[in-house]
């Protein structure tokens, strides 16, 4: 995979002049010595949540730790290997989110078990010993992508299978009788596929899928939509025509919206193709038709909610509660203020790491786990959360640029931008910037759905840095076998390279 | 636990995980701050390469000729090249004699021909262009001493 070295014996065709030749460096030890420091900081946590909750730091504190160390080092060495010009920041980034996630919930099992049942608290039980062994898999998931995908524009001819997979798990929950997809009795959310004690959320999933197709569709199209287009008050509009895909998505997520109750699930769908066809098209007219047609929706199925009700009633009581959470604080409004007053009791250090109550909020290790793990580490603590996964956004934007292909670019781009969209869904949900919706806090929440797919999310940026920052060589291409050499079939399979003087 | 040991660790948690943050900015601290620094490293010769450019060419075709040439600015800054009779060439490929690291070079970015002492730089239909001081390069162009060539975020001067 890495540039042949003995390219550089060859003479230059340029005379004898002393050749300057600098290898690419793929700054692997970089990311190893990050990834340390992020387990140390992960280390530190456990430590500190162990003092405060047990007044004592117990002798094997560390095992769980050393355990998804282990883990994330095996995913390095497979990066090492097989992406070896990947961006060196991805790994120890999300490493450390999934790692402080782990070390929360085994904080809050801790904190909910009595002092006899803590001693029977493993590695694997609880909480945080489920999201241990959901890490270990979802990483292992992440490097068999790796392994399997060696070229990430192979990903482009499986569009079709995989928008067809896509929209059928988007559709099973809302199909299946509510036994079946609802989980929890209190929401009326029905995300989930449940099967004899085995729940799985397919959403997330699907959002990978239908993210191929997007990038697939728009660079088949992007040229009809934007060249073809009206000029309207100095903006570009589109033509009636070439509106078609963009209302198909918006009807697609007016229908989850309806029959699955979520409203942040539906402005993740829809955002990202907007976004996806503003990165093909370059133009800003895309991105005020989406808004204008996502808060459109939103309004009219808050008024439908309030005057027809029917399956428009949740979303009209999720608007409610966020317009006035006191209005009925131990109803309604009971999860949301308690995510508040967690946040606010934080202030801006935190009460440490074991010395909050984060189990005072209803569904703190999914949905407000953003808010619990904000009373122990604060505002500042916080905010180095969001720079980091802001860091994670930059270096998957990055990977994007620096592509050569343009499949690959509408890809990285809109895979970031997930993970962007959605973190603003929940968080905004839980600060009380936008009505909540139960959207997974990537690599954060609990559950084995989330972090696998947030894991391939990772993998497939990985492979596009990897192919992004390699060095062109152009005399032998540095090909995987998967992919024929030769000009490419159709042009979005083309390097936007190829230049000769 | 004493309280002060409590109160040390919470505090030093959060300080380790901005150390982390600045540990990962500082790995990625040249994509961050690329347009910032290149923009203020050729701020510099500005005013004096606009006086070099054009005044200087006339003097070099009588006595001064280019010996080496210098990266200045970007990740191959301090790379010196004895500059002989062959042309020079630059880009990302690796056949190049100078092989640029960088993300806004294309793979064979520009190249530097000598004919009869004069330096001419020549951009090679690159994505994003070459520059010769603050002038953007269409044709064969006549270098002189000490003006910035820009390739994406690596700057070139020739020097006696």
């Amino acid at each position: 995979m890495t540039a042949p070295p003995g390219s550089a014996s060859t003479p230059a065709p340029t005379g004898e002049l002393p050749r300057v030749r600098f290898a690419a460096r793929s700054r692997r030890n970089a990311e190893l010595a990050l990834l340390l420091l992020a387990m140390v900081v992960v280390a530190a946590y456990a430590a500190t949540a162990e003092a405060n909750l047990l007044d004592t730091v117990t002798f094997d504190f560390w095992v769980p730790i050393a355990s998804i160390t282990a883990v994330f080092l095996a995913i390095h060495v497979v990066v090492r290997f097989l992406a070896p010009y990947a961006d060196p920041v991805l790994v120890p980034a999300v490493a450390l989110v999934n790692g402080l996630g782990v070390a929360f919930l085994r904080r809050l099992d801790l904190g909910r078990a009595t002092p006899d049942e803590r001693a029977d608290l493993t590695m694997f039980s609880g909480t945080g010993g489920r999201q241990l062994a959901w890490t270990l898999i979802s990483v292992a998931l992440a490097a068999g992508l790796l392994v399997l995908i060696r070229d990430h524009r192979a990903i482009s001819r499986y569009a079709y299978t995989l928008v067809l997979a896509g929209i059928v798990l988007v559709i099973t929950p809302a199909l299946l009788p509510a036994k079946y997809s609802q989980v929890n009795p209190q929401s009326d959310a029905k995300l989930w596929i449940s099967v004899g004690g085995f729940t799985i959320q397919p959403g997330e999933f699907a959002k990978l899928a239908l993210l191929v197709f997007f990038a697939y569709y728009l660079v088949r199209k992007r040229e009809v939509l934007s060249l073809a287009s009206r000029r309207f008050l100095g903006i570009d509009f589109p033509r009636g025509r070439d509106l078609g895909p963009v209302i198909v998505v918006w009807l697609i997520s007016l229908a989850v919206l309806v029959f699955q109750k979520d409203l942040g699930t539906s402005l993740l769908y829809f955002g990202m193709f907007v976004v996806t066809l503003y990165i093909a098209t370059e133009r800003v007219s895309w991105l005020i038709i989406g808004l204008l047609l996502f808060f459109g929706g939103a309004v009219l199925a808050w008024y439908l909610g309030s005057t027809v009700g029917g399956p428009f009633a949740s979303f009209y009581t999720r608007v409610d509660i966020w317009l006035d959470p006191y209005g009925d604080p131990y109803g309604t409004g009971w999860q949301t203020l308690q995510g508040l007053l967690g946040l606010g009791t934080g202030g801006l250090f935190g009460t440490g790491p074991g010395a909050g109550q984060p189990t005072e909020i209803p569904e703190v290790h999914t949905d407000f786990v953003f808010a619990g793990l904000g009373e122990e580490i604060g505002l500042f603590g916080l905010s180095a959360l969001l720079v980091i996964y802001l860091l994670i956004i930059e270096r998957g934007l990055r990977a994007a640029l620096a592509v050569r292909d343009s499949f690959g670019k509408l890809l990285a781009g809109g895979l970031s931008f997930t993970v962007c969209l959605q973190l603003f869904v929940i968080i905004g949900g839980v600060s009380g910037l936008i009505p909540l919706t139960g959207q997974t806090t990537p690599f954060l929440s609990a559950g084995g759905s989330s972090l696998m797919a947030n894991w391939l999310l990772v993998a497939a940026l990985l492979r596009i840095s990897d192919a992004a920052r390699r060095p062109v060589d152009s005399t032998s291409p540095a090909r995987p076998s998967g992919v024929p050499a030769g000009p490419p079939a159709q042009l979005h399979g083309a390097t936007t390279e190829v230049i000769r003087p | 636990m004493p309280a002060l040991v409590i109160t040390v660790a919470r505090i030093g948690f959060i300080v380790l995980l901005w150390i982390f943050v600045f540990t990962v900015v500082g790995v990625i601290r040249r994509d961050l701050f690329a347009g910032a620094r290149s923009s203020r490293l050729v701020a510099a010769p500005r005013g004096v390469g606009a006086v070099l450019g054009q005044n200087k060419p006339a003097k070099v075709k009588r006595g001064r000729a280019a010996h080496q040439l210098v990266v200045t600015a970007g990740q191959l800054a301090g790379t010196r090249i004895t500059l002989g009779e062959a042309q020079i060439t630059i880009g990302r490929a690796e056949d190049s004699t100078l092989v640029i690291t960088d993300d806004y070079a294309s793979a064979r970015h520009a190249r530097l021909v000598p004919r009869s002492g004069q330096w001419f730089v020549e951009d090679l239909g690159s994505t994003n262009g070459t520059y010769l001081d603050r002038a953007k390069v269409t044709g064969p162009t006549p270098v002189p001493l000490g003006v910035p060539i820009r390739i994406g975020r690596t700057s070139l001067e020739l020097r006696p």
